[in-house]
């Protein structure tokens, strides 16, 4: 997959260097970059994806039908850390390295060895973490949570989960630093921070979450570490330690986590939403306050996942105000979108359909948040599937869907050619019906009192599961439809102009489709 | 780089440098997390902690003669050990600013001798800084003989400072065997700590 | 497909969806039959707190949810290019932006004050007439009455343990209450505020009942407390709510709340058996019948062993080694024997030391002859001979 867009280059006077392993391996190019980190999280998405797909095949009927529990417990953690670590966090990396330097027209990113070094981590961390499904004792398959004291009964899987954990850790604030570095170093004249597109933004914020937390989550798992082979005992109450206590500091990064999955989505749809309503994005300032609110706030909500370890009232108390906030400038977002719909000129393309689905379905997620955010409740919601179903509004309505949005957005910026836009709705719509087929019922589910991370279920469960699972199922094939789309925008169609969209604004759109290897080498002129 | 960079508005060089501390930091900072962590609980009672030092005696604390607390004793054992440990009494009244004695009993059902550590914990978490311990057997690790039953004491008072909406308090100990594993470092201090006082013993 | 079709479809599908939402949440159905859709109201006046709480907030993120989804909806019916809609040029409004700050912030204040009450009530164990401790296990519970002397294991039920096997004998859907059944199940009276504390014996478990209303987070070496006061005699059924390793799921949970008398009676019975428990007698070396030995050794292997090494000993991969044809259970007696005694360690095979020496006995010499281990002929192990290994 990685030669799909080798040719696309060529035209330009000084392109990328010849042959396949010079260019790829080597390459320090920021949109070469950009391509591998997104290739990496389309491949990472379909390997995740099949974990996804064995666990909703187990699920269908009631009885251990098809794998070991052990088996579907390995599952659910992989399903979790690949995609985490593996396609989401990758592909808005890659997003962020292809897209950054054009939209602040900066010639490359700030640090290229490192961004190459950064990408190149990846793949390693994940042969490490992929290769324990063939150790004797299987994966890991505590939860992506690693809570000990479980966590440490992992046998031969755990040092390679600490060692994958610590190389991925290291990749993303690579990464992120060199985000950093160049918006605040690489930006054209004249690109004021408040100028500066919201995907740009975005970015800036969460590269700072992924510098702030990254190294927390290091120095956790570094404690189960010394733990586990070192003789200390931070997490074992034997020793004095808490086992709590590692759920304290893994939330602490968990929390920020959350975020960082979700804030660039933010930045795209905020891009894409006004290109195709044809007017500016309402409260471009409240936005910026908006997201850098929820960064803060981000922080200081973590105990709302520890709301069944016994924290005292007090402690329950703050965790539940602080979470109640975070809806403030969530809302504030929503909001502002359908404030720069109103009184548009909107068309509907496959990037916009996707926002627009993005925007109504990330509101679902963000409603059962604030369910979940009131402890008394909590005690009822937490580690149900009605927890489950949240998440997975926000990381695949939210998340999963901004990429799409993304992709069809800039493909044709990427490749020169427009995608074929008939097949690109009908992923849309396969895509968006299925989901909600696959996470609707999960609500109920949870509601009804089934926990989450169960192989086998009580028969009351049996039909939302099955609907769940067929959702699930077909959710799964319609991406084949994305890939499909994908390869044949590479080989060719219509020609993209330069603009691309009628309403696309922002330096980007001002460079030839495709993009030449070298961009923005004399800075542009910004207004 | 090469020329293809030359360009540059400003190197990222400094930024980069800045970030990198930052995340040095924070690494430092999740560690940072375990004693501020431990303070924070000693400080709040946050998490049902509690010392596992010896406190001085409520020597001449001024308290009310008439108030009664309840003290609930349970035990547990961890890990599927052969052991028994139970408490010899599952409550007593007690008067805060008072001393007073529990017994547990432990036996090791084992043929050959071994290490415990018996970890204390109170509930509600809240109340465990008002749970003062003068003298105990989880003070430090407990040796037992093969076959060996041991009655154990603890000695202790309940602070006055104890909110009066605190009725009950649970005292619940939890023993590990800790034959084969190293001791970890964090007792070894306590235990040295604690070298003079007096040692439960039948 | 043309835009108007499109979007037509979409506004169809999504609108089906909040419908299905808000009717499925506000069906008063009993949430434990098939396609059970909300939270239980439960049985103690902390589940019918949370249930409150949770219709509220429900019913205003409804409202919020259907006011976005209209709002999206009406701006993609009228704003539309191919209706030659002109797009407006403004692009920012103090007001507008104050107003929809303040609103949502007001809304939270109003659900914080409820929220804020229940919780104050939920962690208030003050004047309860009985203690429960609750251990959590892998993977089962222990309950101890602390002052009725009162204490025993909780264990899948015998039903769903088979009918949860790979290939199994019996199907899920002919049991009743499939992993929602224990052999012993916790009884407790009601109108009795009951205190529990809950703490755990390996790794982190969570208690949980949905009809109590609660859950709760059984933590090695730590104690919770939470408290229920059951109204109604009834029999409810809940979950380990924490992963907890491979049986996670098969660790379920049954309250029975019987009435004053009947709990009194209960308790006087289960007293009765304690003090004249003759059953499994661990200072009895008397030789035992092989019939017997082979049915008590039964009994503890679908207890203790099956989990992991299956109902026909075939054991499941390299983490848990096959028992039929094995050469360690037909080896030699002494070395066999210390397996079971120390457990064999770097493996989580423990030693299973606190069993009597008559079910160590039962399921030894049960192991060394069934699924065809007994080549060499009825090999017994007596109570005695345990004894003498330990």
């Amino acid at each position: 997959m990685t030669a799909t867009t080798h040719d696309t280059h060529d035209a330009h006077h000084h392109g990328p260097p010849p042959g396949f392993f010079k260019r790829w391996l080597f390459t320090t190019n920021h949109k070469d970059l950009g391509v591998l980190y997104m290739v990496f999280g389309l491949l990472m998405f379909f390997i995740g994806g099949a974990m996804a797909m064995v666990i909703r095949a187990e699920l269908f009927q009631p009885g251990l039908n098809l794998v070991d529990p052990h088996f579907f417990n390995q599952m659910t953690t992989m399903h979790a850390l690949v995609m985490i670590f593996g396609a989401v966090m990758p592909a808005f990396t890659g997003l962020a390295n292809w897209l950054i330097p054009v939209q602040i027209g900066a010639p490359d990113m700030a640090l290229p060895r490192i961004n190459n070094w950064a990408f190149w981590l990846l793949p390693a961390g994940f042969v490490l973490l992929l290769a324990t499904l063939f150790l004797p004792g299987g994966a890991p398959a505590g939860g992506w949570t690693m809570y000990p004291p479980l966590v440490l009964q992992l046998g031969d899987s755990f040092p390679f989960l600490i060692l994958a954990v610590h190389i991925l850790g290291i990749s993303s604030i690579m990464g992120s630093i060199n985000i950093v570095a160049t918006i605040l170093n690489m930006r054209a004249p004249g690109m004021t921070l408040m100028k500066m597109p919201m995907f740009v933004w975005a970015w800036l914020i969460t590269a700072f979450l992924i510098v702030a937390v990254m190294p927390v989550l290091a120095g956790a798992v570094t404690m189960l570490l010394t733990d586990q082979y070192f003789g200390t005992s931070f997490f074992s109450a034997a020793g004095g330690g808490d086992p709590v206590m590692f759920q304290h500091i893994f939330w602490f990064f968990g929390h920020p986590e959350v975020y960082i999955l979700i804030l660039p989505a933010f930045g795209i749809v905020s891009a894409i939403i006004p290109t195709f309503a044809r007017k500016p994005l309402f409260g471009y300032s409240s936005m910026v306050y908006a997201t850098a609110s929820i960064a803060f706030l981000s922080f200081i909500v973590w105990g709302h996942h520890m709301f069944t370890v016994g924290m005292p009232l007090a402690g329950q108390l703050f965790f539940m105000y602080a979470t109640m906030l975070v809806a403030v400038p969530t809302g504030v977002k929503i909001f502002n979108w359908m404030a720069t719909m109103w009184q548009g000129s909107m068309t509907f393309e496959t990037p916009m359909l996707f926002s627009i689905a993005f925007v109504l379905l990330f509101t679902i997620g963000g409603l059962s948040g604030v369910m979940l955010a009131l402890a008394p409740v909590d005690l009822q919601y937490h580690d149900t599937y009605f927890v489950v179903a949240h998440f997975h509004y926000v990381l695949v309505t939210g998340a999963v869907f901004s990429i799409m949005a993304a992709v069809y957005f800039w493909l044709p910026k990427w490749t020169g050619h427009m995608y074929d836009e008939k097949l690109g709705k009908w992923h849309f719509w396969l895509s968006t019906i299925s989901v909600n087929v696959l996470f609707f019922p999960q609500h109920f589910l949870g509601l009804a009192g089934m926990p989450r991370r169960i192989p086998d279920y009580a028969v009351q469960f049996a039909e939302f599961n099955m609907i769940s699972s067929i959702g699930g199922f077909v959710f799964g094939l319609a991406q084949l439809l994305f890939v499909y789309i994908i390869v044949k925008c590479v080989r060719g169609g219509q020609k993209a102009s330069s603009g691309v969209w009628e309403g696309a604004k922002g330096l980007e759109w001002t460079l030839p489709s495709p993009a030449p290897y070298h961009t923005f080498e004399t800075p542009p002129a910004v207004k | 780089m090469t020329e293809e960079t030359t360009i540059q508005r400003r190197s990222g060089g400094r930024t980069a440098a800045k970030m990198a501390l930052v995340a040095v930091g924070m690494f430092g900072f999740g560690f940072a997390m375990v004693p501020a962590y431990q303070v924070f609980c000693e400080v709040t009672g946050f998490n049902g902690f509690v010392s596992n030092e010896a406190s001085a005696g409520p020597g001449d604390m001024e308290y009310d003669p008439d108030r009664k607390v309840t003290v609930e004793f349970v035990a547990t054992v961890n890990g599927s050990q052969p052991w028994t440990f139970r408490p010899k009494q599952s409550r007593m009244e007690v008067t805060p600013g008072e001393l007073y004695t529990a017994y547990f009993v432990a036996e090791n059902q084992y043929e050959g001798s071994t290490v415990s550590q018996i970890i204390p914990s109170v509930a509600p978490g809240t109340a465990g800084r008002h749970f003062k311990k003068t003298e105990c057997f989880c003070f430090t690790e407990q040796r037992f003989a093969g076959s060996e039953q041991r009655k154990m004491p603890v000695t202790f008072f309940v602070d006055p400072a104890l909110p009066e909406r605190n009725q009950t308090v649970t005292l619940s100990y939890t023993l590990f065997d800790i034959r084969d594993g190293d001791l970890p470092e964090y007792d070894e201090e306590a235990a040295e700590l604690h070298a003079g006082a007096p040692q439960s013993a039948d | 497909m043309n835009q108007n079709k499109l979007t037509r479809l979409f506004v169809a599908s999504t609108a089906a969806l909040a419908m299905l939402f808000s009717a499925g949440a506000a069906a008063e159905s009993d949430w434990r039959r098939p396609w059970g859709v909300n939270l239980p109201e439960g049985v103690t006046s902390l589940s019918q707190v949370a249930y409150s709480m949770h219709m509220l907030t429900f019913w205003i993120v409804t409202v919020i949810g259907v006011a976005v989804f209209a709002g999206v909806f009406f701006s993609v019916w009228k704003y539309r290019k191919s209706q030659g809609a002109k797009p407006a040029t403004w692009h920012h409004s103090t007001t507008v932006e104050i107003v929809w700050t303040a609103v949502p912030f007001l809304i939270l204040l109003g659900i914080a004050v409820p929220a804020t009450q229940a919780m104050i009530k939920m962690e208030d164990t003050s004047g309860y007439e009985m203690t429960v401790k609750v251990t959590g296990y892998q993977w089962m519970w222990e309950y101890e009455y602390l002052d009725e002397g009162i204490h025993f294991y909780s264990r899948l039920d015998r039903d769903s343990d088979r009918a949860r096997q790979r290939n199994p004998e019996i199907r899920p859907r002919d049991v009743e209450h499939y992993l929602l059944n224990v052999d012993n199940p916790l009884v407790v009276p009601v109108n009795t505020k009951i205190r529990f504390l809950l703490t755990a014996n390996d790794v982190i478990h969570s208690w949980w009942v949905p009809e109590l209303g609660w859950k709760k987070d059984t933590i090695p070496g730590f104690v919770n407390e939470a408290w229920a006061e059951i109204q109604e005699p009834g029999t409810y059924r809940g979950q380990c709510a924490e992963l907890c390793g491979r049986d996670h799921a098969f660790m379920p949970i049954v309250v029975v709340a019987k009435t004053e008398e009947d709990y009194e009676a209960w308790v006087a019975e289960q007293q009765e058996e304690v003090n004249g428990d003759v059953a499994v007698d661990d200072d009895d070396l008397s030789d035992m019948e092989m019939d017997d030995l082979m049915a008590l050794g039964e009994d503890v292997y679908d207890n203790q062993c099956m989990a992991c090494h299956q109902a026909g000993g075939e054991g499941m991969g390299d983490m848990f080694p096959a028992l039929a044809g094995s050469d360690k259970v037909l080896g030699d007696r002494d070395e066999y024997k210390s397996i079971l005694l120390d457990g064999v360690s770097g493996t989580t095979m423990q030693s299973f030391a606190s069993l009597s020496n008559q079910e160590l006995a039962g399921v030894l010499t049960y192991v060394r002859n069934a699924w065809g281990n007994d080549d060499d002929g009825g090999d017994v192990f007596q109570p005695a001979d345990v004894e003498d290994a330990r």
